[in-house]
């Protein structure tokens, strides 16, 4: 293991990440944002929605902007990379192991997560107004951010070395739309109960476990599914992630 | 000291599904209908692969700081041969080893000695011109200030300096395979290896280019790269292997490999009609080593002179009562050696 090469991907990395710092802020935050707005705001104030949704919008809109842009920051670039030019032989022919290169983009992508989740909460407090938020669970709360970065830079891998550039806008309708409409994002998962097949079905989908494991570390008062199962759903659905993306990554990376 | 390269028994065999299997699939409104013995036979197919030997059993070796080119036409199995060399193609079967590494087993020490221009610029599209260099020379654990110094000198070698903050995909092809190469110089590697370094370049570039590889050979690097262009063989390279088909079918200097076909001059000449006796007659004409027939009324004709030969040629030839429709003579050349082994010209 070659740590100054790892470090000078990173940085490569993270110099391109600040260059696009603007952008990549609103192509990620302002769709969840002023989906709270209207929904957390507009709807509450007027009295359509009872202002407790708030509370079930926030770690949910954390969750969905961490997971989305986790997975852009990754695949994207990747995919791109990985055409006709390759790219991504400017650093397969640095001096360092072609899988930790994948864990360096792993590694990127969580930093870019966490971000993003960071930023939402100032930004969703702003336009929602307040939140009941409670302070008791900070380990918690750091833990399944972790866990979740790592879920979407993992996944981001993963689907970076599976999907070619003409498979874009399928990835998105595909994958991304309905893991963020079953991602119990929008609603606590105890409230599928009305839809019994739906509500065992979405367990199969990670997002569910990170919504439902900020919303424990968050706002415990609201239903939600007990922190043992999601942190430990996550961690399991991390190593799997990791491991295929890191596969993928390497069996991609030589011809 | 520039490091030995040893290519042990290399064999890369490419499995790529038939080409049917990517187009026969979809959906189509016309009228077209295939019946189900048709389509049975259509999904056989697309199962069916194509193998397709890129490389097949070239041993070689390289020395320390020579310059060695490897000459083929395209698809001869060079690309793939410098993909396995420097880890980005991995090989079917066989060894290549530089310096004293595997390169498939040591891939990270490999990296380390050798600087790659592959043929398609690969850089960053995301960086500018500097940064690319720079963060280079970082990953290769240059010092800030050493990797300052040397992406200035490689920016004024390669007449990139005004270009220096510009994106690197705003930059137009000669200028990427310019910095292809200056990145690839960029750490100093004992070994370099250039695939198709000049193609895309012009002219006046491609001077600079060869002066700045053998400038790069003086300081006692291995430089290896391929060509299908003769001259830059025959200028730039002190040793060459000749590919075709995956497979090595001469080696040496480019002087020892062109006084090695016979008589040297190849005359090509195209008759209207031929027969056997003519070909005879001509074999014994004074100075003419070979005749080979490439087809019913053409003779490729090697011979130790050139136009001196014409006129006995067409005597001969009228003797018969055979006409001579075209004549094209070909000095001593690295491109004589091609078509005596494989009976194809390298542009064909």
């Amino acid at each position: 293991m070659n740590w100054k090469t790892f470090y000078a991907l990173l940085a490569r990395d993270g110099h391109i990440a600040r260059r696009n710092l603007i952008m990549t802020l609103v192509q990620i935050l302002l769709q969840p944002l002023l989906f709270t707005f209207v929904f957390g705001r507009v709807l509450t104030s007027g009295g359509m929605i009872r202002s407790q949704f708030r509370s079930v919008l926030l770690p949910g809109v954390i969750s969905i902007s961490m997971v989305i842009a986790g997975i852009q920051a990754v695949a994207m670039p990747l995919i791109s990379e990985f055409q006709f030019s390759r790219e991504i032989e400017d650093r397969l022919l640095a001096p360092i192991e072609n899988s930790w290169l994948a864990v360096e983009k792993i590694l990127a992508g969580m930093f870019q997560a966490l971000a993003a989740g960071l930023v939402v909460i100032p930004g969703a407090w702003v336009t929602m107004g307040s939140v009941n938020i409670s302070y008791d669970h900070p380990v918690a709360f750091v833990g399944v951010c972790l866990l979740v970065a790592l879920l979407a830079a993992s996944g981001g891998l993963a689907l970076g070395c599976s999907v070619g550039q003409t498979q874009i806008g399928l990835m998105f309708s595909l994958i991304m739309t309905p893991m963020l409409m079953f991602g119990c994002v929008y609603y606590p998962w105890s409230f599928l109960h009305v839809f019994p097949e739906i509500q065992y079905m979405v367990l199969l989908n990670p997002v569910v476990y990170a919504s439902e494991g900020l919303r424990g570390a968050l706002v415990p008062q609201i239903p939600h599914i007990a922190g043992w199962i999601t942190t430990s759903v996550l961690a399991f659905a991390d190593i799997l992630l990791v491991t295929i993306g890191i596969r993928k990554f390497k069996r991609k990376a030589v011809s | 000291m520039g490091l030995g390269i040893r290519i042990e028994n290399l064999r890369k065999v490419y499995n790529t599904p038939a080409p049917s299997a990517l187009g026969a699939r979809g959906f189509s409104f016309g009228p077209v209908r295939s019946s189900r013995k048709e389509r049975q036979e259509k999904r056989k197919e697309r199962k069916k692969k194509i193998e397709i030997v890129a490389v097949d059993g070239i041993t070689l070796a390289i020395h320390p700081g020579e310059i060695f080119g490897l000459l083929g036409p395209n698809g001869a199995g060079k690309s793939t041969t410098i993909g396995i060399l420097t880890t980005r193609t991995e090989p079917t079967s066989g060894r290549a080893i530089v310096g004293e590494f595997d390169v498939w087993k040591q891939q990270v020490q490999a990296k380390r000695v050798i600087g790659v221009v592959p043929q398609r610029p690969n850089l960053d599209f995301a960086l500018t011109t500097r940064e690319l260099l720079l963060f280079h020379g970082a990953y290769f654990g240059q010092s800030v200030r050493e990797r300052t110094r040397r992406a200035d000198e490689e920016l004024e070698k390669f007449k990139l300096t005004d270009r220096a903050d510009q994106m690197v995909r705003e930059l137009s092809g000669g200028m990427m395979q310019r910095l292809s190469i200056a990145r690839a110089m960029m750490h100093d590697p004992e070994v370099l290896f250039l695939d198709e370094p000049s193609a895309g370049l012009d002219p006046q570039t491609r001077l600079m280019l060869w002066e700045i590889i053998r400038g790069y050979g003086k300081l006692g690097k291995t430089i290896v790269l391929t060509t299908h262009y003769m001259e830059e063989a025959d200028e730039l390279c002190e040793r060459l292997a000749i590919i075709d088909h995956g497979k090595i079918i001469a080696q040496g200097t480019p002087q020892d490999l062109k006084s090695s076909i016979p008589g040297g001059y190849v005359l090509r000449l195209r008759f209207d009609r031929a027969t056997q006796a003519l070909f005879a007659q001509i074999r014994e004409l004074p100075g003419v080593t070979d005749v080979r027939s490439t087809d019913p009324t053409a003779a490729d004709i090697y011979a130790d002179r050139g136009g001196s030969l014409v006129g006995s040629l067409v005597n001969a030839a009228q003797a018969e009562g055979v006409e001579v429709r075209d004549v094209h003579i070909q000095e001593p050349s690295l491109e004589n050696l091609f078509l005596h082994h494989t009976g194809r010209s390298l542009r064909e």
